[in-house]
């Protein structure tokens, strides 16, 4: 009977000889979980940058990315709470602060994080509580690199072999993905000479982007088989595709030679490409746990 | 923490007639699981999950001229250092007087995070239900001092119920035992020494008759979150690394 070769943390590894059997139950979140990682990560980024351009006085650039940032939460709360088995039940998670698990300490970041982003909106759009605003603008920010990494420890933490073993390098991976997708929505909504810091940041996410792919990947090893294969290989070669050519134009434009519209398809690629790579990644999940499944029959895993 | 009571399956002396699953569908109310045929010898119901907590494993193999017949009733481990109770942001998962782990059914809101947590693929997702559903070592039958329903149901002692102490004494025995009339191949399974040693032990004890992963059991689990502090060091740095990209951009960007 052939067995496949289930790596674990010490090096050791887990097989299943026992036919249509995995050893580990697959995970079952569905698209929303890849959205929400991609929506959520745009969303706490863009409000590190609107609290560093507050700081710095580039205030149209600061508003827009507070508005990037108010809506990244506000869509991304509901794609969480339809995830749920029990989506009725989703205010259970505020019943308790569990510092084991880092869905509870995402949970509470979002909470904070969504409510301060809104308010901070507020102080713009209908100028209510100004100096509220501008404190809540600064909390967001604080909490925005937060939002963006703990999701990388959320799957880090499995026992799903291609997770357990990317687990150093995705947050890394988020947070550059997540300043990429930020800096190339927030530039694309602020008009050119206020949108240099964006494009700058949409460039350097994409690069710390694709630097951190590429060592996550390396890292991997033997489990990493199910990442670079089938449809989570289709999404990671797409993602580094989108995000390093859009990072191209993006520059292009910095440097002064590209035109204004061949920035904003920069910017759309960078996007696209951020959301792909997180696809990727949660693709691979499902994939991994499956695998450890032996059927001498070769009908696959139950 | 260890639990104060737990199971010891021998597989030894398991005959494969389901009593513990049967025992246990009824005492629970678990709902069916599938009457498949699985073409896997007597295996009906394939492994643990949402609607099967206790899984009987049957495992013919062939050596030389003669079939050597294994068989095994799996369950919940019970871990000292429980993944899916740690990893679980409800609360729903917690830790009884009696050192088991339960889910709360009226708190559980069906996140999922249990699920690709647990090192043993044990607890799963209901999914007409919503809910995560998993071994209770009959919580509410401990509560009444009564042993759990599938170790009152074994009809040759494989399954044995009782304070963990007493049950690591009797496994050893056994084993020392059994090695005595010569079976070498015989090994204990989820004690802190002996293949539990990445969960701080379980509550659930196991004398295998071949090596773990020929029942389907991991030979090296490991509860995820021993790595917690890792991970975080990791996105603390991550997080820094952000902020300092934000600033360096917004600075050298700025007009004028």
């Amino acid at each position: 009977m052939r067995a496949t070769r289930q790596p674990t943390t010490d090096g050791a590894v887990n097989v299943s000889e026992y036919p249509g059997r995995p050893i580990v139950k697959r995970p079952l979140w569905t698209w929303e979980v890849p959205a929400y990682f991609f929506v959520g990560g745009l969303a706490g980024a863009a409000a590190t940058l609107a609290a560093v351009a507050e700081v710095a006085g580039e205030h149209q650039l600061a508003r827009r990315a507070r508005l990037a940032a108010a809506a990244g939460a506000l869509v991304g709360a509901p794609l969480l709470i339809s995830d749920l088995g029990r989506p009725e039940r989703f205010l259970n998670m505020l019943r308790v602060f569990r510092p084991t698990s880092p869905m509870s300490i995402g949970t509470w970041t979002l909470a904070t994080f969504g409510s301060s982003a809104a308010l901070s909106v507020a102080g713009d759009l209908i100028g209510v509580a100004r100096p509220l605003g501008r404190l809540a603008g600064v909390v967001a920010g604080i909490l925005g690199p937060v939002l963006t990494t703990y999701t990388g420890v959320l799957v880090g933490q499995t026992s799903v072999p291609v997770w357990e073993r990317a687990r150093a390098w995705l947050p890394f991976l988020f947070a550059g993905s997540s300043a990429a997708s930020a800096g190339a929505l927030v530039a694309a909504t602020v008009d050119p000479p206020a949108a240099r810091p964006a494009q700058l940041m949409a460039v350097g996410g994409a690069v710390a982007e694709a630097l951190s792919e590429l060592a996550m990947e390396r890292s991997l090893g033997e489990a990493g088989v199910v990442y670079r294969t089938g449809r989570p290989g289709r999404f990671r070669r797409l993602a580094l595709e989108l995000s390093l050519a859009g990072a191209g134009l993006v520059a292009a434009g910095l440097a002064g030679s590209g035109r204004r519209r061949l920035t904003l398809l920069g910017c759309g690629a960078v996007l696209a490409g951020s959301l792909s790579q997180r696809i990727a990644i949660w693709a691979a999940g499902p994939a991994s746990a499956a695998r450890t499944g032996v059927d001498p029959d070769g009908r696959g895993p139950r | 923490m260890r639990a104060e009571v737990g199971f010891f399956t021998d597989s030894s002396i398991c005959i494969g007639c389901k009593a513990c699953e049967v025992a246990c569908k009824e005492w629970n109310q678990v709902p069916e699981d599938g009457l498949t045929f699985l073409a896997n010898s007597y295996d009906n119901s394939g492994g643990l999950g949402a609607n099967t907590w206790r899984h009987v494993a049957f495992i013919e193999q062939r050596r030389g001229d003669e079939v050597r017949w294994l068989m095994n009733s799996d369950v919940c481990k019970h871990c000292s250092e429980a993944a899916c109770l740690e990893v679980c942001p409800t609360g729903a998962l917690f830790r009884t007087e009696f050192g088991t782990v339960v889910v709360q059914e009226d708190v559980c809101n069906g996140c999922g995070y249990c699920v690709p947590a647990c090192p043993f693929g044990v607890i799963d997702r209901r999914e007409e239900d919503g809910r995560a559903f998993k071994c209770t070592l009959c919580y509410d039958r401990l509560k009444l001092d009564l042993q759990p329903a599938c170790a009152k149901a074994c009809p040759t002692q494989s399954i044995t119920f009782g304070p963990l102490p007493e049950l690591e004494q009797r496994a050893r025995a056994r084993l020392k035992q059994l090695r005595a009339q010569g079976v070498e191949e015989a090994r204990l399974y989820g004690l802190p020494d002996a293949g539990g040693e990445g969960v701080g032990g379980t509550a659930a004890i196991f004398l295998l008759l071949d090596r773990p992963e020929v029942y389907g059991l991991p030979s090296a689990p490991v509860t995820p979150t021993r790595r917690l502090k890792r991970g975080w060091a990791s996105a603390a740095a991550a997080a820094v690394a952000l902020a300092l990209g934000v600033a360096a951009a917004v600075l050298g960007g700025r007009q004028g």
